[in-house]
């Protein structure tokens, strides 16, 4: 039997199959189409935008979806598939990216490539002549080579960046004053100027000299109808990677920093970004500006991640056990109250915290503590005392909710039995009440902790991390937790960045969060062994 | 064969799918013809005046001008990030104080506004000049001045601090006067003003006007400003607290609980419920209260593929009166253009901040400032609180002097 007869065999026996054709079909080829265009969009703009990685990669996934789902081979894939692109797209590639930027100094003064840093520093340096005039310009063309086509002193003078200005006999101008005629050259019209790219820019970037002195300076365009003399100083040697200023006479070379320096320490404005290895690594453990607070933020985010778990599962459970026995009224009302605070988005809350807390407005102090001034959000340890109150608030409901439900799936039957045994409810609950719990609950714990050791939104909507740390850098303050105190340092918020730190310690959170939850669930599989 | 079939039928229905996404952007990206696009970035309050300039331009360029809203707070950040990339703007509205830092970046142009720099204010033009080179057009200036309540102590400037108060005790407001301190993060910009009146400029500025690197509040001016602020913080008067945020600070003024407040145009609409004058900062330590002039422009990407059309646009549309005028509708500030400024300054509370903005200073430019300001606002949180001024001063000068160092 050939393949096709075989198929056509197989095909026979599935009823409802109408022969080669089926909606299912149709429908996945519709869906595949749209998956194809769209990875076709992605290579496509990923040529034009000539970033090769994402271009291989794209292919790469493109030609595996479609080898998955139009060929039998890989049935299981076929429902993998989708999950596992939304991985790699969402996670690994994070990841990744977040893995390269950890190894480079991308940040304030290192965020480009070293051609844009040579761009930058010719636009810095290039100065308009004291004094001179704006001339009425036209772009003009000769053999393929632009020019500009300038009015001085009523005569005509034209050139190319080879040729400097010479007088043009015969030429006119227009209403604008500009050239209109420039025998000798093509006038380009400033509308066609104006509208294609690929000329503006090489318009942009025409210097013509202005005689063969070059002292004289160039005449440079910056709207494409005047021209106005300017000088250059800085020269770019491509291949030796230095730029020489012929005023100063400095040389300034490029260094492994990816800043340009002269050999008297003066550096040029603009740097761009480059590997720099396991600097931001090493940098985070010992540079004493940053190691001393950043020791501090490590232990404060251990502690408050571990205190929250701990305080919220204890208070929850504690309500849970209260609210589970039957001789209280109305618990179904009072357990959608308690839920209430774990409703109300988090941010939200703490913001009202915030306005509560305020030693000298706020509800707290004059309520609780007969108007004293206690300063919450301002003193290191109150206000770390206040983040973990806070936090408590906001999670205990968390807690009471999951503990209920594990409380009603107990066995009634088993805590009958340790009754009728004599066990007193002290006794129940430790030897048969938490135990069983933990196995459901404790998968939950190591996920609340990873997510305390993260939970950006309470940090910065209720103390922003403050107070300050006196002398830490980027106002890296005594509540700031890892992934707060690392959005310091990123500098979104302002002042300078470091992306590459940054990334650097997430990497590091990353570990650690990752290096505690797999410990922690080995662990948990010894709880489970009770059952 | 059927196989076959599926992968043609596929081929066939992914063209189709993508001609259908690529005729979109297929007269945006062409080659030649009406196909130039300028992409300008701005914030909400300047978009309608930008609108307005770029639909004159568009009809007589024939180009496509877009705008993009975004956030002003986020403005820097992304500018920063998406030009190297190339996905960055031609234009976008930002402050001048983050020049330095586009520079050092690499991600600014140089602009030449021609004969059209004499309509603008120097101070402004000033702002956006770094290194002798002008780095975008401004637009507005502005500045904190002295905002007081009418009713409770009549339109008359106070001179000093003293005055001030003893004023605002007079009129039996249950506070003299309120200042923003952002709560426990400290505000130095608001409280510079007052700084300055001690002779204790953020970093010393040369002949020329130009800040230098070298940190100038140091020495006994800056401490006799630190031992000011704790006489008058938590451990002394009180009159400056840390509890006091911006939205508390606009809600005691507005209810008439203070007499005084230190605050920016931006919020003169929340004090809708009393009439106000607005004057100069008074001086606290003897000399002129020089406050923080900010200046709003718009900067021109280094990266820009259409620099010809980016630079006709500013000069030539945006450098106008009329372009001008509906900016400062569209969100009243001092206006950077001359002849605008005089015209507006018959508003009496625009006159008032135009008055404290020609007793200011520019915000330093310069790229060292982004460290300036956490060391700066926690060490005034920590002295208002209580701490021990000269002390605390004088160890937030070394850490950010070593700060500076690298």
């Amino acid at each position: 039997m050939t393949t096709t007869e075989r198929a056509a065999a197989r095909r026979e026996r599935r009823p409802g199959t109408a022969r080669g054709f089926s909606w299912g079909f149709v429908v996945k080829l519709l869906l595949m189409g749209i998956v194809n265009a769209f990875g076709l969009t992605v290579i496509l703009s990923a040529y034009r935008a000539e970033s090769w990685v994402v271009l291989g990669i794209m292919v790469a996934l493109l030609v595996l979806v479609d080898v998955i789902y139009f060929t039998k081979r890989a049935l299981p894939l076929k429902y993998l598939a989708p999950g596992l692109a939304f991985l790699f797209v969402f996670q690994l590639f994070t990841l990744g990216y977040t893995g390269y930027v950890a190894f480079t100094n991308y940040g304030s003064g290192h965020s480009g490539s070293m051609q844009q840093a040579v761009d930058a520093a010719f636009i810095q340096d290039e100065q308009r002549v004291p004094d001179s005039p704006a001339y009425p310009l036209t772009v003009v063309e000769r053999a393929g080579e632009l020019g500009f086509a300038i009015v001085v002193d009523d005569e005509v003078r034209a050139g190319t960046a080879l040729e400097p200005l010479a007088e043009i006999d015969g030429a006119g101008t227009g209403a604008s004053g500009a050239p209109t005629e420039v025998p000798g050259f093509t006038v380009i019209e400033r509308a066609q100027v104006l509208t294609d790219p690929a000329l503006q820019e090489q318009v942009v970037a025409l210097r013509v000299p202005f005689s063969d002195d070059p002292e004289d300076g160039s005449i440079r365009t910056r709207e494409g109808s005047t021209g106005v003399l300017y000088t250059s100083s800085l020269e770019w040697d491509e291949d030796a990677r230095t730029i020489t200023d012929t005023e100063t006479g400095l040389v300034y070379a490029a260094d492994d920093r990816g800043s340009f320096v002269a050999d008297d320490g003066t550096r040029l404005a603009t740097g761009w970004y480059v590997n720099v290895g396991f600097e931001n690594f090493v940098r985070a453990f010992t540079d004493a500006k940053f190691a001393a607070p950043l020791l501090q933020v490590t232990l404060w985010t251990f502690a408050f991640s571990i205190l929250t778990v701990l305080s919220s599962f204890g208070l929850g459970l504690l309500f849970a056990l209260i609210f589970n026995d039957p001789r209280i009224r109305s618990r179904k009302l009072i357990r959608t109250l308690f839920i209430l605070p774990y409703a109300f988005p988090a941010f939200m809350s703490a913001l009202l915290w915030r306005g509560m807390l305020n030693s000298e407005f706020g509800v707290v102090n004059d309520l609780f503590f007969f108007g004293a001034d206690i300063n919450w959000l301002g003193d290191p340890i109150l206000a770390k005392l206040a983040i973990l109150w806070v936090n408590l608030w906001l999670s205990y409901p968390y807690w009471f909710l999951v503990c209920t439900g594990a409380l009603q799936s107990l066995s009634g039957e088993t805590l009958e039995a340790a009754k009728v045994d004599g066990a007193g409810p002290f006794r129940r609950f430790r030897s048969i009440i938490l135990p069983l719990l933990l196995v459901s609950t404790a998968p939950l714990a190591i996920a609340s902790f990873a997510f305390n050791f993260n939970n950006f939104t309470i940090i910065y909507m209720l103390t922003e991390g403050g107070p300050s740390i006196p002398g830490a850098p980027n106002g890296i303050g005594s509540t700031d937790i890892l992934i707060s105190a690392i959005y310091a340092i990123s500098g979104v918020a302002g002042g300078t960045a470091d992306y590459g730190l940054a990334s650097a310690l997430s990497i590091i959170v990353f570990v650690v969060i990752g290096v505690i939850s797999a410990i922690a669930f080995r662990q948990t599989r010894k709880l489970e062994e009770i059952q | 064969m059927r196989k076959q079939l599926g992968i043609g039928a596929l081929v066939i229905a992914s063209g189709l799918v993508l001609a259908g996404c690529s005729a979109g952007d297929g007269d945006q990206s062409g080659g030649g013809g009406d196909g130039a696009e300028l992409v300008i970035w701005t914030d909400a309050e300047r978009e309608p005046a930008i609108r307005a300039a770029a639909e004159a331009f568009e009809e007589e360029s024939g180009a496509t001008v877009t705008l993009v809203q975004k956030n002003f707070e986020d403005l820097r950040n992304d500018f920063t990030a998406q030009v190297p990339t190339g996905e960055g703007p031609d234009i976008t509205v930002g402050a001048h104080d983050w020049l330095g830092a586009l520079v050092t970046a690499g991600v600014v142009d140089t602009i030449d506004i021609g004969a059209a720099a004499e309509e603008f204010e120097q101070v402004s033009l000033d702002a956006f000049t770094y290194d002798g080179q002008l780095y975008a057009l401004p637009y507005s200036l502005e500045t904190v001045a002295l905002v007081q309540n009418t009713a409770l102590v009549g339109t008359e400037a106070p001179a000093t601090w003293d005055e001030m108060i003893q004023r605002g005790i007079d009129a039996g407001a249950e506070r003299p006067v309120v200042i923003n301190t952002a709560g426990e993060t400290g505000d130095a910009y608001t409280m510079y003003g007052l700084q300055t009146s001690f002779g204790a400029p953020v970093f010393v500025q040369d002949e020329t006007g130009s800040y230098t690197n070298e940190v100038g509040m140091s020495g006994a001016p800056g401490e006799a400003f630190a031992t000011w602020l704790h006489e008058n913080g938590s451990a002394g008067t009180g009159y400056l607290s840390t509890t006091i945020d911006y939205d508390i600070n606009n809600e005691l003024f507005n209810s008439g609980q203070a007499a005084y407040t230190v605050q920016g145009p931006w919020a003169i609409s929340s004090f809708a419920d009393v009439d106000v004058a607005v004057n100069p900062i008074p001086s606290a330590g003897g000399e002129t209260a020089a406050p923080f002039v900010g200046v709003q422009g718009f900067y021109l990407s280094s990266q820009s593929d259409n620099a010809l059309l980016a630079n006709e646009f500013l000069v030539n549309y945006l450098a106008t009166e009329d372009a001008q005028r509906a900016l400062y509708e569209a969100d009243p500030r001092i206006p950077a253009f001359s002849t605008l400024a005089e015209e507006v300054a018959s508003d009496p509370v625009i006159a008032g901040f135009l008055a404290s903005s020609q007793n200011g200073v520019p915000m330093p430019s310069i790229p060292e400032m982004g460290s300036v300001w956490d060391f700066w606002n926690a060490a005034e949180t920590q002295i208002i609180n209580g701490a021990d001024p000269a002390t605390t001063w004088s160890s937030m000068i070394t850490e950010l002097e070593g700060s500076l160092a690298g």
